[in-house]
């Protein structure tokens, strides 16, 4: 790993990590994403033969076996593709890749199950410190930054009202993110603030959200759906109270339990909440100039064209 | 105990009296109401090893009660009897009956981390959730929740294939937890989508669906997290003396 690099550097080429629900519910941020990094110039190579990371359900089964599905995401990109940085847009993704690295590190026995698999499974051990993993919030703000942003937009967001919401695994817990809560500059794990940053550079207002890192509920969405309902229900609620138009989300498991959760509010509970969920790499590539089609608005379930439309964008 | 959001006294053991004379003296109104007395005895003493057996409540032994778990809890926010904190007071101290008067709603903790972010002492509390909702069904305390149904739906076709489809996944667990999948809200979602997919889309995903998303060359290490997964069990189930001679029964509910 070069730490001597300066990220506006080492984030331009990044092995891309898009994960299962990227391919399926999620496909309109992994449609946004590749067309942002595109538009800002940057370089996703994908990850050879990927794997499941494990989301939040092996743990469940065996924690060790999560750590070793997200550990052989990190040995391909490593070993095979000789990469130094691993982006990951999801949540649960990026939450597993830290966690694997964070226990690789601190935990022998989880080191030593990984390195029993990796060989059994006939792949090298990822070993820490080998790459290092990102969220696509930290690829944009490191390999783009504010400044950069700000220089290439095109006509802006036209001061669209937003809720950053970022949901529970991109801060929590706080030891598997030892770079959070780090000093100037550095990501907040009680109140982040890069997707704030990003946005507002592109042109938005950033409401001010007081759940940015409350959950939706959304390792129970199905099996305990009136709790996940409720827990949806309190975000739309506190975002239009805030006075958002829309929730800007950065997970596809947030994105899609916000936007079943609202329809279920709807058809179950009889209340019905208008704002709009809308990926952040949407957004942003709205501000690029980018079109509707281009950032995948017509794959969401909560359809906020129009309302965009209306406003100049897309 | 310093914490008091929830103590040992059982509601049904407080006794409240209109009128009320005691040893000849009116006690009527602001001491009418007492507390029943009673002595635990039945303690399992072995109840927190089995918890740190169980992948999640390895540091249970660490917590000192200070509370912040249940404080910061997502779900004890919904339904206040949700309380990490006492749980684990009474695992500790080996109140198996205690406990067991919750058992239905440990399996609610949406794992959405604030307890083991915010514990002094690195228990994590998420975990040590996981542990005693596993721990009340391979001792058939309980059924198996929704949510370990999924886990185990989700699970399996990572360890089969090395990835999964999630349209896949929601309709072998509506199919193992006996639901529909033609809810309303559900159809009304499919529906929204359907109208704006464009056909490649549409064509991808049913594609999808009907030949599961793999990983080449997975079987390797399929094989190697089955043989791992089956040791652990066993494990287990050996810590919570679930096949010894005599032991508790074995079978898992719905397994």
């Amino acid at each position: 790993m070069s730490e001597t690099k300066p990220k506006a550097d080492k984030y331009r080429r990044v092995a891309y990590y898009p994960g299962c629900a990227l391919e399926g519910t999620g496909h309109p941020y992994n449609r946004s994403t590749k067309a942002v990094g595109k538009a800002l110039g940057l370089d996703l190579v994908e990850v050879e033969n990927w794997n499941c990371c494990g989301a939040m359900e092996v743990k469940n089964i065996d924690p060790k076996v999560q750590t070793y599905l997200s550990s052989r995401v990190m040995s391909i990109a490593a070993n095979q593709m000789r990469m130094d940085v691993v982006m990951a847009p999801c949540n649960g993704c990026y939450h597993n890749l830290k966690k694997a690295e964070h226990d690789l590190a601190h935990d022998p026995a989880s080191a030593a199950v990984v390195d029993r698999l990796s060989t059994k499974a006939g792949h090298p051990t990822y070993q820490p410190g080998q790459v290092e993993s990102i969220h696509a919030l930290e690829w944009i703000k490191g390999a783009i930054g504010e400044d950069g942003l700000r220089e290439r937009v095109k006509g802006g967001l036209k001061g669209l009202r937003i809720a950053n919401y970022y949901g529970c695994m991109y801060t929590r817990p706080r030891n598997i993110f030892p770079e959070k809560d780090a000093g100037p500059g550095s990501e907040s794990t009680s109140k982040p603030h890069f997707m704030d940053d990003l946005l507002a550079a592109a042109g938005a207002v950033n409401v001010e959200f007081p759940l940015k890192t409350a959950c939706c509920g959304g390792a129970h969405t199905l099996s305990d759906s009136d709790l996940s309902t409720k827990l949806v229900l309190n975000i739309l609620n506190a975002a239009e109270a805030a006075g958002a138009e829309i929730i800007a989300t950065e997970c596809p498991t947030c994105h899609s339990g916000l936007e079943m959760h609202q329809i279920r509010a709807e058809k179950r509970f009889q209340r019905k909440t208008r704002v709009k969920i809308v990926y952040f790499t949407q957004l942003l590539g709205l501000a690029l100039g980018l079109s509707a089609r281009q950032v995948g608005l017509h794959e969401n379930v909560s359809e906020s064209r129009e309302l965009l439309a209306g406003k100049g964008l897309g | 105990m310093p914490i008091h959001e929830k103590d040992l006294i059982r509601p049904e053991n407080l006794r409240t009296h209109e009128q009320l004379t005691v040893d000849g003296v009116d006690v009527s109104g602001h001491w009418s109401t007492f507390i029943q007395s009673r002595v635990v005895t039945d303690y399992n003493e072995a109840l927190e090893d089995e918890i740190a057996a169980l992948p999640g409540g390895e540091f249970i032994h660490r917590c000192w009660q200070c509370g912040s778990c249940t404080n910061a809890c997502t779900v004890n926010a919904v339904n206040p009897d949700f309380n990490p904190r006492f749980w684990i007071y009474l695992v500790r101290i080996g109140m198996e009956a205690e406990l067991l008067r919750d058992k239905d709603i440990v399996w609610q903790c949406v794992s959405c981390n604030k307890c083991t972010h915010i514990c002094p002492r690195d228990v994590n509390p998420e975990g040590v959730m996981k542990a005693i909702s596993h721990w009340l069904e391979l001792k058939g305390h309980t059924p198996k929740s929704p949510s370990m149904v999924f886990d185990e739906v989700f699970s399996d076709q990572v360890i089969r294939h090395g990835k999964i489809e999630d349209g896949r996944t929601i309709r072998r667990f509506f199919a193992r937890t006996g639901q529909a999948l033609q809810q309303d809200w559900l159809i009304e979602m499919a529906k929204r989508l359907a109208r704006h997919l464009p056909i490649g889309l549409l064509a991808r995903l049913g594609f999808s669906a009907a030949i599961a998303p793999r990983t080449r060359g997975w079987s390797r290490a399929r094989a190697a997290i089955e043989d791992y997964v089956k040791d652990q069990q066993a494990t287990q189930r050996r810590a919570l003396g679930l096949d010894g001679p005599g032991g508790p029964p074995t079978t898992r509910e719905g397994a």
